[in-house]
């Protein structure tokens, strides 16, 4: 047993008190009135997170609300969906929307303009100073300076074994490695954490590519058989690629979206 | 790199030619091994044919069997029928079907399920006299319409004209042959969800978003009169009166709708010949079997059944936990086709041809001398019945296996199959006599929408959410063909009366046309 739970134990042991209902009754109905002692004579740094608490509260509560509200109203005509469906797949909620997929992304790729559009179309450059440090253990290495450790996020398979140390020119340190994204569809609005499997391309440069690092705007294959795509002949697809919207070696996570 | 095999060497090679010259040794039929008695059964009714008959081992291929089956039977030589023969062991544990492939030694001896010594129990199910080949390419993607097909169908006449109704408010009539549209069907105001021929193939009639139902001619494809209205929410399934029953001159269609309400429409007159009331939510399917009773299906878990004559409500069927889906009788093929038979002759006259759509429709229905239509029901809640409105309001079986919702269930024209397509991706196969489980169709990896038997009851094709359509051969279980080449999910697909074609449409706004 964790040693803070004393409570626990105690009531285990001996039940709880005669009155601990009405004691909890009270101190609920009493909490608004705690609240708001608290609200008007709070000074200074609480004061402050107590406002800003109160007032993520408060959005929750107005969404719920407002949640409440559609679900009571009736409406008398109901609202025809744009895309037809068959009458065995009418008043049936669930079947349409996971499949907003397929039908939206094949219209999108015959427009031709579409085809080489991505989500983030312009990256800042990367010289190689910001993206390598130079390592200089060892006598040959100090001498020569010829070995590299890359300062940002990399992807590497899983398969990969380092070389030997003599030949090893770039190092991708463990700390900085990564292996899945966090990959959001963007017409569904959903977003799943996928494993990688490739990076694809880095638009900085090809070898930054090679050595699969991850900076804004990299695409990369993500393993999407858990969200059951499947393709016009009715196989499951496997790989899709995505592209890198946030810098990961500021955030110390992969956000991706989806190229559809 | 890959690495290179080095060829086989002498020895290799002479012990593979062994081992394939032994397996085809194995092949034969031993000659020493006598006799075997064989007891045939009627699958449809369990019932006998003829005495035990004591048959040489090495003459029990399914061709002869046939042959002695035909002369215990007294078919004459030209009205032989070819018949499939299955085992199904007697105690009840292990429930084994097997499929006689080709032999009896092969299925029954060999695997030791039976000895020389035993009397074999053989139920055998006739086969029609013709053979549907496979579908195996698309011949025609026909574009025009402007949104998703919502429902298909072909004329019950020939394979060479279809309709569709699609989500841009028309329907349109297909010539199959040539893969060109015929007509265009314009006048609804919304989509239309339901298409439907007459049984003689004069008419056709669509059911829409917008409320009403028009009929339309089905050779020149101008509309017939204005719009049936009448209907306060839109229409979800209709249904021919059978040939046989109709007045002449004064065919009746049904109409289901979202309003609960079923109603059955004078054709010629367009007026409401009755209204029927009484079911509590949306009225998912309607049939109209041919003992003069419609059937409907209804989101208020109920199965209700009327007489066409008055409609006086007969029964109510209430089982299911979950809203009903979708209703097959057992002689669906038998009704809409009418006297269209395999053999594309049509009778001559008016009398001619109710008399023939009588004795078909009668041919079907009768087991043990009596007319039985049987009707099977898909649910939401996983489950289908098997019912004999007839004799009972309780149902002959529940049928048990899927996984998700059941959306589309059918009767194969033989009667002997029932195959329900659910939203868990498979198709599942049952007993039509007594409804027992018989296999799983397994390849789809989408929801499986609809399916269709071919009109000898030898295949079946199925359309799913995955964007293929699946050809599955129903005596082995496996997938026959596989057909991709939609580019979304196929609603609706048909397979045409005499066997030629399948039609099938869906969310990539074209219709394909599958030939063998």
């Amino acid at each position: 047993m964790p040693q803070n739970e004393y409570i626990e134990r105690w009531q285990k042991l001996h039940g709880k008190r005669l009155d601990h209902d009405e004691r909890s009754r009270k101190k609920t109905a009493r909490e608004g009135h705690q609240r708001s002692k608290d609200a008007q004579n709070l000074r200074g740094l609480r004061a402050k997170l107590h406002q800003q608490q109160r007032h993520k509260e408060k959005i929750q509560m107005r969404k719920r609300i407002k949640a409440q509200e559609e679900k009571n109203v009736k409406s008398s005509t109901e609202e025809q969906s744009k895309n037809p469906v068959p009458a065995y797949l009418l008043d049936r909620s669930n079947a349409t929307n996971a499949k907003a997929l397929s039908s939206a992304i094949k219209d999108r790729r015959n427009e031709k303009a579409a085809k080489f559009a991505v989500p983030v179309p312009k990256v800042r450059g990367i010289s190689e100073e910001e993206m390598f440090k130079v390592v200089h253990t060892g006598k040959k290495t100090k001498k020569k300076g010829w070995k590299r450790v890359i300062t940002k996020p990399t992807f590497v398979g899983p398969d990969f074994t380092r070389k030997p140390v003599k030949y090893e020119r770039f190092i991708r340190p463990m700390g900085l490695r990564q292996k899945k994204a966090n990959v959001t569809h963007p017409e569904l609005g959903v977003t799943v954490q996928l494993p990688i499997l490739s990076v694809k391309k880095n638009p900085q440069n090809p070898l930054y590519t090679q050595l699969g690092v991850l900076t804004k705007g990299t695409v990369l294959e993500v393993n999407v058989s858990e969200l059951g795509l499947v393709t016009t002949t009715g196989k499951v697809v496997w790989g899709k690629w995505a592209q890198i919207t946030n810098n990961p070696e500021n955030d110390g996570c992969v956000n991706a979206v989806l190229l559809v | 790199m890959a690495t290179l095999l080095p060829p086989p060497t002498k020895r290799q090679k002479r012990e593979t030619t062994e081992k394939s010259q032994q397996q085809q040794e194995i092949q034969g039929i031993p000659e020493n091994l006598g006799s075997i008695r064989v007891q045939f059964f009627d699958q449809a009714t369990g019932s006998a044919t003829g005495p035990a008959v004591s048959v040489p081992v090495g003459d029990t291929s399914v061709k002869n069997l046939e042959t002695l089956l035909n002369t215990l039977q007294g078919n004459e030589e030209d009205e032989r029928v070819p018949y499939r023969f299955t085992y199904q062991s007697q105690d009840d544990k292990d429930n084994l079907t097997v499929d006689i492939l080709q032999d009896l030694y092969q299925s029954l001896l060999k695997p030791g399920l039976k000895t020389t010594e035993d009397t074999v129990q053989l139920y055998y199910t006739p086969q029609a006299v013709f053979r549907v080949k496979a579908v195996s390419r698309c011949t025609a993607s026909i574009a025009g319409h402007g949104e998703a097909i919502l429902a298909t169908s072909f004329s019950p006449v020939s394979s060479s004209t279809m309709v569709t109704g699609s989500g841009d408010s028309t329907a349109r009539v297909w010539d199959c042959d040539t893969g060109t549209p015929l007509h265009t069907l314009r006048g609804h105001t919304s989509w239309v969800l339901a298409v439907s021929y007459s049984p003689n193939g004069a008419i056709i009639a669509t059911g829409s978003m917008d409320n009403t139902v028009r009929v339309w001619d089905a050779k020149k494809g101008q509309v017939l009169g204005g719009p049936l209205k009448g209907h306060t929410k839109w229409i979800t399934s209709l249904a021919w009166e059978p040939y046989h029953l109709q007045q002449t001159g004064r065919p009746r269609l049904a109409s289901a709708s979202k309003d609960s309400t079923v109603r059955v429409w004078d054709v010629v007159s367009k007026r409401i010949d009755m209204v029927l009331t009484g079911h509590k939510a949306s009225v998912t399917c309607v049939r109209w079997g041919g003992t003069g009773k419609i059937y409907t299906a209804s989101h208020d878990k109920t199965i209700k059944v009327w007489s066409a004559e008055n409609g006086v409500l007969l029964q109510t069927l209430a089982a299911h936990a979950h809203r009903v889906n979708h209703l097959a009788l057992s002689t669906d093929f038998a009704l809409r086709t009418a006297y269209h038979d395999h053999t594309g002759k049509v009778p001559a006259s008016d009398e001619e041809k109710v008399a023939a759509a009588k004795r078909r429709f009668e041919q079907a229905a009768t087991v043990n001398n009596q007319v039985v239509e049987k009707l099977v029901s898909a649910s939401d809640d996983f489950t289908m019945y098997l019912w004999e409105p007839q004799s009972s309001n309780k149902p002959v079986a529940r049928l048990l296996g899927h996984q998700k919702e059941v959306n589309y269930v059918t009767f194969s024209p033989d009667m002997a199959y029932i195959a329900s397509a659910g939203f868990d991706n498979h198709v599942k196969l049952w007993n039509g006599r007594d409804g027992k489980f018989i296999t799983t169709l397994r390849g789809h990896v989408g929801a499986v929408y609809q399916c269709c038997f071919s009109a000898d009851s030898r295949m079946l094709v199925s359309s799913s959410k995955d964007t293929t359509l699946k050809v599955w051969n129903l005596r082995t279980g496996k997938l026959a063909m596989d057909l991709p080449g939609h580019r979304d999910e196929v609603f609706a697909v048909d397979w045409s009366p005499d066997g030629q074609k399948v039609g099938s449409g869906g969310k990539d706004k074209a219709v394909r046309i599958w030939r063998n």
